[in-house]
């Protein structure tokens, strides 16, 4: 091995910045999490109230089901972005007329923003101006209405957050498989293994390390979501979409509280990164040995 | 499936389903603000021009745009750089708790982003302040605070390309006499090179999308178009016309870059490289 110097060297910026503009403000969120403050009160005061804030969101009715409602946003939704997007990184490893062009299309919905395609959505679903409500009547006789029906809020939730984010998953799933070294999978065939036994011995372990990134990204992600939804749905119909973010972003911004809304976030962000440390723990930390050629 | 006419009409019927909300956006953006309320129909009836006219004659915006340029660029190449290094430190050196390192990193992503505006507004006003000069509203401090969430991001998705390219590849060259610079330049560089594309293009659109940041921490400087876009969004009505046509515009910018770097997402040399 090289000098570690070396490594040190080249890690330090990352470090540098990280550090300077993750810990900092993290420090401060921490410490006006054991804090009642509230700037724009009664009393603007910030005054140390121990462990009080984290005490009262245990028993937070709405947080609690904020919480589920994202958990179950973030599995619906990454789960088939992770499945469409392997798919079609599939697709794209092969030869066809106009590749690059679909490629590029592909991508064109990661380059709107959040704040738009909440917008855009919302336009193509309320009830009686919206395409999609309007079409589903002529043809299936089916009511749709997003401001009553909390399941197809849900739903509508999922699916836009798919539409946006799947190409994400397909080009980094794209560019693992593309870096993977063919000979393996020329072995195999020789050898008669079928598609299927391919994908679950040879592509599979192969990718997981890129795979598990890419859920990882998109998860943390889902469960931060916050413009998107905001615009579609508001949080509604009652608290059915009201993800985590969102419920954050309600307790900070109107009602200003913000020892409560940092004693969330410390939370959610514990919450997170315990579940993705499992994951990661479970899935990668056993490095899989890399196949000698 | 197999053939090359039946995956040509499963990406048009997949393009159909990408496109239509950008299809959308555009019918949004010519439609008169009267009409949109009225019975949706999928064709253009009359469309006006009305909105893009005034966006291009709009100084303000045309500002947004450079500044949303410059910046999404300017941290995408800062960060793609940044964390192709972080990787090869921690996929080819011994580093201790480089595991642990690896793990925090992604946890500078997690945070929800509302409570963490304060503190970020108190550091680039109050902190980094020397005389006049503040990091607030500035290209630089937008640039660098974006790493916080792309950083991360780049540095997982690239650890496994770059974890993926063989060792005994910088051995050799290491063997041969190449210095840890050269094997980095000629060696991993070149065989990461679809990785780092897809980096690149993926920072710059989180960089290009963020908003929250960019609303808190600029006032006219470095405002960007994301920002300037969501003035439209208000609360006593949205001006959808408007909005839907500078997201179109946005598109864009965008696309050149896409299209410019897309072209490096293609298989690398690893193929048979290491075979001895």
């Amino acid at each position: 091995m090289r000098s570690n110097r070396t490594g040190w060297l080249m890690l330090a910026p990352t470090l540098a910045i990280l550090g300077t503009f993750g810990i900092l403000p993290f420090i401060y969120v921490v410490y006006v999490a054991f804090h009642r403050w509230n700037p724009f009160g009664a009393s603007p005061d910030m005054v140390y109230n121990g462990a009080k804030n984290f005490r009262r969101l245990v028993f937070d009715a709405e947080f609690l089901t904020a919480i589920a409602y994202t958990l179950k946003f973030a599995v619906f939704a990454v789960g088939s972005e992770v499945i469409l997007g392997y798919f079609l990184a599939q697709l794209l490893m092969k030869n066809f007329p106009g590749k690059a062009f679909f490629r590029t299309i592909h991508t064109l919905p990661l380059i709107v923003a959040p704040i738009v395609v909440g917008s855009v959505w919302r336009l193509m679903t309320t009830p009686s101006i919206g395409i999609i409500p309007h079409y589903l009547n002529e043809f299936f006789g089916y009511d749709m209405n997003m401001g009553r029906d909390a399941g197809t809020a849900f739903l509508m939730t999922v699916i836009m957050d798919i539409w946006h984010w799947t190409p994400l998953v397909t080009l980094t799933l794209l560019a693992a498989l593309l870096a993977l070294p063919r000979d393996p999978f020329e072995q195999a065939e020789i050898d008669g293994a079928n598609r299927r036994q391919i994908f679950w011995h040879i592509t599979l372990p192969m990718i997981k390390p890129a795979i598990l990134a890419t859920v990882f990204i998109r998860l943390m992600d889902a469960l931060r979501t916050v413009d998107e939804v905001w615009m579609l749905t508001g949080g509604g119909p009652g608290d059915a979409t009201r993800y985590v973010g969102l419920h954050i972003w309600k307790v900070v911004f109107p009602k200003t509280d913000y020892g409560y809304g940092s004693a969330i976030s410390i939370i959610v962000l514990y919450l997170t990164l315990v579940m993705c440390w499992i994951l990661y723990v479970a899935l990668v930390a056993p490095r899989p040995k890399k196949e000698v050629l | 499936m197999r053939g090359p006419i039946s995956q040509l009409m499963l990406w048009l019927a997949l393009s159909f389903l990408t496109l239509f909300p950008i299809y959308w956006l555009f019918v949004i953006s010519v439609t008169p603000a009267v009409e949109l309320f009225s019975t949706p129909s999928i064709l253009i009836d009359t469309a006006i021009w009305t909105n893009y006219r005034e966006i291009f004659h709009d100084e303000t915006l045309r500002r947004y745009m450079l500044n949303s340029v410059i910046i999404s660029t300017g941290n995408a190449c800062l960060v793609t750089v940044l964390a192709f290094f972080a990787c090869y430190a921690l996929s080819r050196f011994d580093l201790g708790g480089k595991e642990n390192i690896f793990f925090w990193t992604i946890t500078n992503r997690m945070a929800p982003a509302a409570v963490f505006l304060l503190p970020l507004f108190l550091l680039f006003t109050k902190v980094f302040a020397i005389g006049d000069w503040k990091l607030y509203d500035t290209h630089v401090g937008m640039i660098l605070l974006y790493c916080t969430f792309n950083l991360p991001f780049a540095i997982w998705t690239l650890r496994p390309t770059i974890d993926g390219i063989p060792k005994e590849l910088d051995e050799a060259a290491t063997v041969d006499g190449a210095s840890t610079w050269t094997v980095i330049r000629h060696v991993v560089f070149p065989l990461a090179a679809p990785g780092l594309a897809v980096t690149l293009i993926l920072t710059w659109v989180f960089a290009w999308n963020e908003f929250l940041l960019a609303a808190t921490l600029t006032s006219f400087n470095a405002r960007t178009i994301t920002t300037g876009l969501s003035e439209y969004v208000t609360t006593t009505g949205t001006e959808w016309g408007k909005m839907a046509s500078i997201a179109i515009i946005t598109l864009i910018p965008a696309l050149v870059i896409f299209s410019v770097v897309q072209r490096h997402i293609v298989a690398g040399l690893t193929f048979g490289a290491v075979k001895e």
